[in-house]
């Protein structure tokens, strides 16, 4: 079991170097005022917002137990908090955090 | 060698309002007491963080473990979810190119590419002259990879603690973080639209194909937004 830990973080490790890797491979050819970098830049942001929906809404693990409402009412919440307190990054994180743990147990 | 005035100025970045450092920090935090759930001992869970510091590889990780997957499928599921850190590298890595920096430093500061210090790095690269700016990212991605490891120790030793109300409520913060700080970098047509369709267009997608949904989705999403942005500004 042990072996296996090791090499599966080995094999991780390596499958998430080879993307950051080839991105800065490609980097030296690409200028930032050039169409594509706009292009790339428009990529990663969508993407990663594609990632974080999909960890809300298809969740894996924990949060996966978590009611669909309960998560969207953070979510709102959350948000608002973030444009009540002119776009403060701490309150809104440790709001959802405790909202989340309170909502569970009441949704 | 690297500039030290640049480094911890990059460095104290995680000091800031806008810091990542908590949102980062309970997340890995839940990393660190999954891992030792599923049976890794504090050595190799540190090593996982400090090797892969990408959360949602992990994550690819953990769950393949305890259903027992191959080599080989943990590698492809892997760079699937990784996959992402491409685009992000091509829209970061630019920014820093400069001739008189050896290129040994990009090739090892591209492992600090994570959602956190990338967002970092894209809100105040402008404050920072072009040729220094790739010490100023290191010093952030030194930053966000100590709170990780860190966190990973804490998660490890405190998972006897944490009750699932608790892992709940760590494992939505990070998420909420990156949604503010997405809604914050939402200045220009482009990001704007790449955020809102990226984030409409992933799940649905998942519908069809869950590996290819975020590849997928960010690529319509993305490319549609370049179009109606690049016309925009014509």
């Amino acid at each position: 079991m042990s072996i296996n830990i090791f090499l599966s973080i080995i094999v991780t490790s390596i499958a998430t170097y080879i993307s950051r890797f080839l991105g800065v491979l490609s980097s030296v050819r690409i200028k930032e005022t050039s169409k594509i970098f706009r292009w790339f830049n428009c990529l990663a942001y969508a993407t990663l917002a594609a990632l974080i929906a999909r960890t809300i809404i298809f969740p894996v693990g924990v949060l996966s137990e978590a009611s669909y409402l309960s998560r969207i009412l953070v979510i709102v919440l959350s948000l608002g908090i973030f444009f009540i307190t002119k776009k403060n990054f701490v309150y809104p994180t440790i709001f959802s955090a405790l909202g989340m743990a309170l909502l569970n147990n009441l949704i | 060698m690297i500039k030290k005035e640049l480094f911890f100025k990059g460095y104290k970045s995680i000091l800031k309002p806008d810091s990542p450092a908590i949102a980062l920090g309970c997340c890995f935090i839940a990393i660190g007491a999954l891992l030792k759930n599923i049976g890794f001992n504090i050595q190799e869970s540190i090593f996982s963080t400090m090797l892969i510091y990408a959360l949602p590889g992990s994550l690819v990780m953990a769950e393949s473990i305890l259903v027992g997957a191959s080599l080989l499928s943990i590698f492809i599921a892997v760079w699937f979810v990784n996959a992402r850190l491409y685009p992000m590298a091509v829209s970061l890595f630019p920014l820093m190119m400069d001739e008189r920096q050896p290129k040994w430093k990009y090739y090892i500061s591209c492992h600090f590419i994570a959602v956190s210090a990338w967002l970092i790095m894209k809100s105040n690269y402008e404050t920072i002259e072009k040729k220094d700016r790739v010490d100023f990212w290191i010093g952030i991605g030194s930053a966000t990879w100590s709170v990780a490891v860190i966190a990973t120790i804490l998660g490890f030793y405190l998972s006897d603690y944490l009750n699932k109300d608790m892992l709940m409520g760590l494992a939505i913060l990070n998420p909420i973080y990156f949604i503010c700080m997405m809604v914050g970098a939402m200045k220009t047509v482009q990001v704007t639209l790449a955020v809102t369709l990226g984030a409409a267009l992933g799940p649905v997608f998942y519908f069809f194909s869950p590996e290819w949904s975020i590849l997928l989705g960010g690529l319509v999403a993305g490319s549609i937004a370049f179009l109606i942005g690049e016309k925009n500004v014509n």
